[in-house]
């Protein structure tokens, strides 16, 4: 073989050799994606676990019974379930229903209560339609949720709690919210 | 080398000279139409100064704005614009052409070869250059710009990119393919090419240190045209390799950009290290220390250097296992590397040294890339590299490899050949003045940027808080003292060209390579058209 020819060969194969790795740099990619899936690395918006709430204290459970009062005003105004049972540190959410019976339009605010007194500072809401005034037009009915916690911190002598709503009117605001 | 030259066929040289000289065209066109290896070394070299002004007047704008906190001189655009053309035009346009232009004056003469192997082909990788210097440089003059992703083109950035980053694009595509044709060339030049009775194990360090590289090159340069390939489809062909939105991931570009860019770090290193070996032996009057395991130590760094990519990327979110593999298999690169220091400092032990300026700047080589090597050891460590991933610190460290590793070593092969190369000495004074003023302003810029990175200042913004201020001022007084200094570089090359002293034929009594002991100074156009044979 002339110098020639063996320079052309080598050319030939060490050309071989660059076009072999263009194609190694897109077999990276696959490869990647293959190591990251067999390392288990890189699952990105794969969540690896359920969320989960490790505050609720799931050793007891507390009673907690729901009232309602008009005080004075003509409004039909209820809890939709009486009681529910839940775990400190459980968020919990029920609805009160109320409905505005007088021809007029009419603005009140609702103020809790608790039984034991002392329950009133483990029970959180984080949102109460007692937080705002409420106005009601004539014969208007209305569904409101109170999402709340019970603080695991309460005292293990407390097994139930009563919250009370009672609606006063906001005088002399008459329908204007 | 001790080898015994038959000098039958050398003779001969001198009567071919004067014929066939040129090839026939005269002014321009030779050098349009040169297959001459000298001459293609020749142009590999200006252009590569070229770029080294550009890129250093571009370095200039970066340290002016960075001279005071806020914002004075340019935009932050600009700034990331300067630091990532800075970046390309130096690594692509000055360092790697510098050290392509070594060696095609060099390894044909220092092998007994008449010329490179595929001639023409020379002529091509050389002329590739400046169309995609052109082409890089445009991109300043479209909408948005020239890239400012820095010059490492991170996605997603780059698919975010003016229509400069498809110019960017194309410019890498063409500088790879010069890199790889010129490659391939060495490499057939090196293993098919050499005189009788030149072993591999014969051949002069700098021919194997550019045969390793040239591998390297052949195998890493294609992945970083895939790597920009890829942006350039992500951009315009509805692909998504790194685009987010589409389930790409921008970490894999990393990873495929580091596999290409971990070997590039030693595809300029290695040949520096080529020119390094040369020199010293040369001053020291003693031949090479070690030189098989000068020969063994580099390609086992070349080895090393596909395994360990994922170093500049500890940050991304690697799992622990990966942090600690790319770790030891990093801090395994300081043996071979330590192997090569030691020999190059066991070369002058006990040598009859002289200090002519191509062995100041290989003696300057030697203390300050070792100590560019220490702070990348440093780097190499992943509790510390967290706290300092991109922060001047980093910038400081490679830029002890990069200028005072690869570009000192530059201006030690420039010193030392220029004589045999034009036959004209070079001002020995100015030469040291030029060697001392780049030694003391090349530490002004960058040994304080160590501080500024431990300290916490980030690379790549243009502003910065008041406290970082004392340091900037003197690393930016320093890099005007510096570019200063190169002016002075220019001075004594051009007096030399034109009007330099008669060169001695032997101006380096140490240096031993066919190149110094076997031809004429200066070299004839064509040499070794009679191979030489070595007993």
């Amino acid at each position: 073989m002339t110098l020639r020819e063996q320079n052309r060969k080598l050319f030939a194969r060490l050309a071989l050799v660059a076009v072999a790795m263009f194609g190694f740099g897109y077999a990276l990619v696959p490869l990647y994606y293959r190591v990251c899936a067999a390392l288990g690395i890189n699952a990105l918006g794969e969540v690896a676990a359920q969320p989960r709430n490790s505050q609720v204290d799931l050793a007891r459970k507390v009673t907690i019974e729901f009232d309602a009062n008009a005080h004075g005003l003509a409004f039909h105004f209820r809890p939709l379930v009486n009681h529910i049972d839940v775990h400190p540190g459980e968020l919990a959410t029920v609805e009160y229903e109320v409905r505005n019976d007088q021809p007029v339009a009419v603005t009140a605010q609702a103020v809790p209560s608790y039984g034991p007194a002392i329950a009133g500072e483990y029970f959180k809401k984080l949102e109460c339609f007692c937080f705002s005034q409420q106005t009601l037009g004539p014969g208007e009915r209305r569904r409101m949720p109170v999402v709340f916690v019970v603080d695991p911190k309460l005292p293990k002598d407390v097994t139930s709690i009563a919250i009370s709503y009672t609606f006063f009117e906001v005088a002399g605001r008459g329908g204007k919210g | 080398m001790s080898a015994v030259v038959d000098t039958h066929g050398h003779g001969h040289d001198h009567g071919h000279e004067h014929h066939d000289h040129h090839g026939g065209y005269s002014g321009v066109m030779r050098w349009i139409t040169t297959t001459n290896h000298k001459d293609i070394g020749t142009l590999y070299l200006w252009f590569a100064g070229i770029m080294f002004f550009a890129g250093g007047m571009m370095a200039l704008v970066i340290r002016a704005e960075l001279f005071e906190p806020g914002l004075q001189l340019v935009n932050p655009d600009f700034f990331n614009q300067m630091t990532t053309m800075h970046g390309l035009i130096m690594i692509f346009g000055a360092i790697m052409p510098a050290f392509v232009g070594f060696a095609n004056w060099q390894i044909p003469m220092m092998i007994g070869a008449p010329d490179m192997a595929f001639a023409r082909l020379n002529n091509w990788s050389f002329w590739l250059l400046p169309f995609a210097a052109t082409l890089l440089m445009l991109s300043f003059f479209t909408p948005g710009g020239a890239p400012g992703t820095g010059w490492t083109l991170y996605a997603p950035l780059t698919v975010q990119q003016g229509i400069g980053m498809d110019f960017t694009i194309f410019a890498v595509h063409i500088l790879g393919m010069s890199s790889i044709l010129g490659s391939i060339n060495i490499i057939t030049t090196i293993l098919n090419m050499r005189a009788p009775g030149m072993t591999l194990m014969k051949m002069p360090m700098f021919c194997w240190t550019w045969l390793i590289t040239a591998y390297l090159l052949v195998a890493v340069m294609p992945v970083l045209a895939g790597a920009v390939t890829m942006t350039l489809t992500d951009r315009h062909f509805g692909t998504t390799f790194f685009n987010a939105a589409g389930g790409g991931d921008p970490v894999l570009y990393q990873h495929i950009f580091w596999f290409f860019g971990h070997p590039e770090v030693y595809v300029i290193a290695l040949p520096a290290f080529g020119v390094i070996s040369q020199v010293i032996p040369a001053f020291s009057r003693k031949p090479l220390f070690g030189y098989a395991s000068m020969v063994y130590a580099t390609a086992a760094i070349a080895i090393l250097s596909f395994i360990v990519w994922a170093h500049h990327m500890y940050t991304v979110g690697m799992p622990v296992t990966g942090q600690l593999f790319f770790m030891y298999a990093t801090t395994l690169i300081a043996v071979p590397t330590g192997v090569k220091v030691f020999n190059w400092v066991s070369t002058m032990w006990k040598g009859s040294l002289s200090f002519e300026t191509p062995m100041l700047f290989a003696i300057g080589f030697l203390f300050l890339f070792t100590l560019g090597g220490f702070t990348g050891l440093v780097l190499s460590l992943v509790p510390i590299d967290i706290q300092l991933q991109d922060t001047y610190y980093v910038v400081a460290h490679f830029h002890y490899v990069m200028v005072a590793g690869a570009m000192f070593s530059a201006f030690a092969g420039i010193y030392f050949w220029l004589p045999k190369w034009t036959g004209k000495m070079y001002n020995e004074t100015l030469g040291q003045w030029h060697f001392w003023l780049t030694l003391i302003f090349f530490n002004m810029i960058f040994f304080v940027q160590h501080f500024l990175g431990m300290a916490g200042m980030p690379r790549r913004i243009p502003y910065y808080p008041l406290m970082f201020e004392t340091w900037n001022k003197i690393s930016s007084i320093g890099a005007f003292g510096f570019a200063v200094s190169q002016l002075l570089f220019l001075y004594n090359l051009f007096t030399t060209l034109k009007s330099g002293a008669q060169a001695p034929q032997m101006p380096w009594e140490g240096a031993d390579s066919l190149d110094w002991t076997h031809l004429p100074t200066p070299v004839p156009y064509h040499t070794w058209e009679t191979p030489p044979v070595l007993k």
